[in-house]
């Protein structure tokens, strides 16, 4: 049973892992789109729909990734967590069906006149069909949000013979976390989406692409990004001081404090040892923590050792991998940090725009393409991981909820997974480069790019 | 909450009827377009182009059909979710890469490189094939109640085929419609190869059903059900009849009725689903968990009808807009 506990836990990282890559591109680029195309509305300018037909490609592209490993989700449940829905199914049921109803419909039925609909519809409706796909993804990522939020600080709930039972549903969905996993979530993808055109237009720049649609990116990618990551790093604050009050054993794991004490040195680098309960190769700025989880130097900070129960039961997650993935989260974030601000002052600097920027430094944008995925994963590990060994905070373990599947079964299926995910992930960031190289060719990129109507942006809808 | 009598009875009840509903709508709408993926082969690569932009559009809200029957099961039915999809743990992950090998390859084989086209095509027929074959297998799974003997793994194996060919058949009538000149000529050869495979399917399936369980045998053959039941199947004989009649004569002079063999196909589907909710009702797994005992708790299954009672609607609406912007001849696609 233990391993095909930990064969199926593997296996719904790796899906939930290869799923979530894409929706946090296509939540923020969706609006990015719909920002392209209005200010092509407003303007007649031709370099903003250049840079509209070349990323909603790759939003489609994203789209369809996201659709499709949606869609395993959905079934993982079934198949591997059936203890899940028999215990907190009535809270989790309507979550996932106001998902369902209010957000997947409609993203996936108007994304067809989204990309295809452009000749078919008047601009308005298809100006409106980008609006109501962008907002089918946050839809979709809220109702999501609430869920695994509602996982991590469960209220509005009673339990009666072993089954949860919803009493107040405005506290569940306002559960005291949403707030600030969801808002964290939304500008991680505008991050990710940033750093991601960022990357690309970059790409396209230095190989010789040199057209006003890919200035116009790259310049609302940086400033965006420049402007988007302090806002992400307090609101990461806020989020990590709600996880103190509502997980604590899960900040200790981050921060790698073993006793309950004033006085926390920030650990920067340390190997936590689960066995001997210490940290090895420590190396910290004295009081940091304390300073930066209570806001007083000498604040007493739960250490991890408060989270064993008197039979000796670990009720706290395995330290390593959340100390380590919190830092990964962290790093990458001020690397983008550093990164955005740099590049943004360059381009500022005499208003050389980006002819200002070094060649070192699109070198660096190209390089952090996908710094946004990796941030973003390194995020919900920590999250993730951090709720162990619960998968439901205090209510159910995620042991509880595990299928008795044999564990070679599900050993094939996650081989299976892996493979087809590997070569998937491969032939996407080949074709994202494939196309940008092929645009600056100035090679048709399968969209027949005719002059558009610069001054009658309505005068379409002719079959 | 108790205005219409027992929630715990009328609650499921209608859950039971949406959530038929939505995999019906599903096994029509992604069924033609996975019946396309399924016929890739036959057709050259100028066609497999063509025939890519007949389902474009609606391929992803298709799929969503999916995800809301087997939400539906989630949510509604939780007990039976897991119990069902345990079962069918291998079928079930099949069908999911061959979802995701589809869904992407679709979008691969229009930008990857020229060279690459090939394989992307490919990976759209493998991935078509591998769902439509999945999915007849569970249909054949559900049936013998979830066993996996050696009989029952041949029986569904059976179905796995019949249901693939079902699927190219409503595939070639939506060709059909959607195309003209060669193709759609085409097309008409693969829905006369294809009506006997689901005809075999519907045939097997309505004459192995009611031998499985004497629960159901009595439901069909005992007075006065027999009489009652008995347009069901001779609907569906006339359906038959007509479709073979029609696709012999076609196409018809100025593409007139093109629609019309999709239509009847779909009316044929609906039989067939009708019967089978018949025959499975009240039991959502079979012979072993009714809906009434799988259900979730009233209050719960409360707030998601409000819902559905605003949503559904809506999300008719924009599917039927959806195929109405993009009615009559498919035309190439393109994003501008």
């Amino acid at each position: 049973m233990m391993e095909t506990l930990l064969l199926s836990r593997i296996q719904f990282a790796a899906n939930i892992s290869f799923h979530i890559l894409f929706p946090t591109i296509t939540i923020a680029l969706g609006w990015v789109l719909l920002f392209f195309k209005v200010r092509y509305s407003q303007t007649g300018q031709e370099r903003w729909m250049e840079a509209y037909r070349f990323w909603v490609k790759i939003f489609a592209l994203s789209f369809a990734m996201g659709v499709v490993s949606g869609i395993t989700m959905s079934f993982q449940f079934g198949t591997n967590w059936p203890g899940f829905m028999e215990k907190v199914g009535n809270i989790a049921g309507p979550l996932l069906a106001y998902e369902i109803m209010t957000a997947f419909f409609l993203e996936a039925v108007f994304l067809g006149i989204m990309l295809f609909g452009f000749r078919r519809v008047p601009n308005w409706v298809h100006t409106g069909a980008t609006f109501l796909v962008a907002f089918g993804t946050l839809m979709s990522t809220f109702w999501i949000i609430v869920l695994n939020s509602w996982m991590h600080t469960p209220q509005g709930f009673e339990m009666r013979d072993g089954v949860a039972h919803a009493t107040d549903w405005f506290a569940i969905i306002f559960n005291p976390s949403m707030p600030y996993r969801f808002a964290h979530m939304v500008l991680a993808s505008f991050l990710t989406v940033s750093f991601l055109i960022a990357g690309v237009s970059a790409f396209r720049w230095l190989i010789g692409g040199r057209t006003e649609g890919v200035r116009v990116a790259l310049k609302t990618a940086v400033f965006g990004a420049a402007l988007l990551m302090p806002v992400q790093i307090f609101l990461g604050d806020m989020h990590g001081l709600n996880t103190k009050e509502f997980q604590p054993a899960k900040v200790a794991a981050m921060e790698g404090h073993w006793e309950t004490g004033g006085n926390v040195p920030l650990i920067l680098f340390a190997l936590p040892d689960q066995e001997a309960r210490e940290n090895r190769f420590e190396i910290g700025i004295p009081n940091l923590a304390s300073f930066i989880l209570t806001h007083e130097w000498d604040g007493v900070v739960k250490g991890l050792n408060d989270f064993v129960a008197e039979d000796g039961t670990v009720l706290h997650p395995r330290v390593a991998p959340v100390f380590w993935s919190f830092r990964v989260m962290i790093g990458t974030g001020m690397a983008m940090l550093m990164l955005s601000w740099v590049a943004s002052f360059m381009m500022l600097r005499r208003k050389r725009g980006v002819e200002g920027l070094p060649k070192p430094l699109l070198y660096a944008l190209v390089g952090m393409s996908f710094s946004g995925w990796i941030a973003t994963l390194a995020g919900w590990y920590t999250t993730e991981i951090g709720r162990q060994p619960w998968l439901v905070q205090g209510v159910m373990t995620t042991a509880e909820a595990v299928a008795d599947v044999p564990a070679p079964m599900v050993l094939s299926t996650l081989i299976a997974y892996l493979v087809v995910y590997g070569l998937l992930l491969s032939a996407y960031i080949y074709v994202i480069f494939y196309l940008a190289r092929k645009m600056s060719r100035g090679e048709d990129i399968g969209t027949r790019i005719a002059p558009a109507p610069a001054a009658a942006p309505n005068a379409i809808p002719a079959e | 909450m108790n205005t219409f009598g027992d929630p715990t009875i009328w609650l499921p009840f209608v859950f039971a009827g949406l959530m038929g509903l939505s995999i019906l709508i599903y096994v029509v709408l992604d069924g033609f377009d996975l019946g396309v993926g399924v016929l890739f082969p036959f057709a050259d690569e100028d066609e497999k182009d063509r025939m890519i932009a007949t389902i474009g559009p609606f391929w992803d809200a298709n799929e969503t059909w999916l995800v809301l029957a087997v939400g539906l099961l989630l949510v509604a039915f939780p007990a039976a979710h897991g119990a069902i999809l345990t079962a069918l743990y291998l079928p079930v992950a099949i069908m999911l890469i061959g979802l995701i090998m589809r869904g992407v390859a679709f979008e691969f084989r229009a930008k990857a490189p020229a060279p690459h086209k090939r394989l992307w095509n490919n990976t759209f027929f493998a991935g078509s094939l591998m769902t439509s074959l999945s999915q007849g297998f569970m249909l054949g799974m559900y049936i013998m109640g979830l066993e996996w003997t050696v009989m029952n793994a041949a029986f569904s194996l059976l179905t796995a085929v019949f249901l693939t060919v079902g699927y190219s058949f409503i595939g070639a009538t939506w060709v059909i419609h959607k195309t003209d000149g060669a193709l759609q000529g085409k097309s008409v050869d693969w829905a006369k190869g294809g009506i006997w495979g689901l005809v075999l399917g519907i045939g097997l399936i309505s004459a192995a059903t009611p031998l499985v369980s004497t629960r159901i045998f009595d439901k069909w053959f005992s007075w006065p059900e027999a009489l009652l039941l008995s347009p069901l199947p001779v609907l569906s004989a006339l359906l038959v009849f007509a479709l073979w009649w029609m696709l012999r004569r076609m196409p018809f002079s100025n593409d007139r009725l093109s629609w019309l063999p999709f239509a009847a196909a779909s009316s044929l589907w609906v039989m067939a689903f009708i019967g089978m909710a018949y025959s499975f009702y009240p039991y959502v797994v079979p012979e072993k968990l009714t809906i009434y005992e799988a259900a979730s708790a009233p209050e719960s299954l409360f707030i998601i009808l409000i819902g559905t009672l605003f949503v559904l609607p809506t999300i008719l609406a924009y599917t039927v807009l959806a195929y109405t912007v993009f009615r009559g001849k498919a035309t190439e696609l393109r994003y501008d």
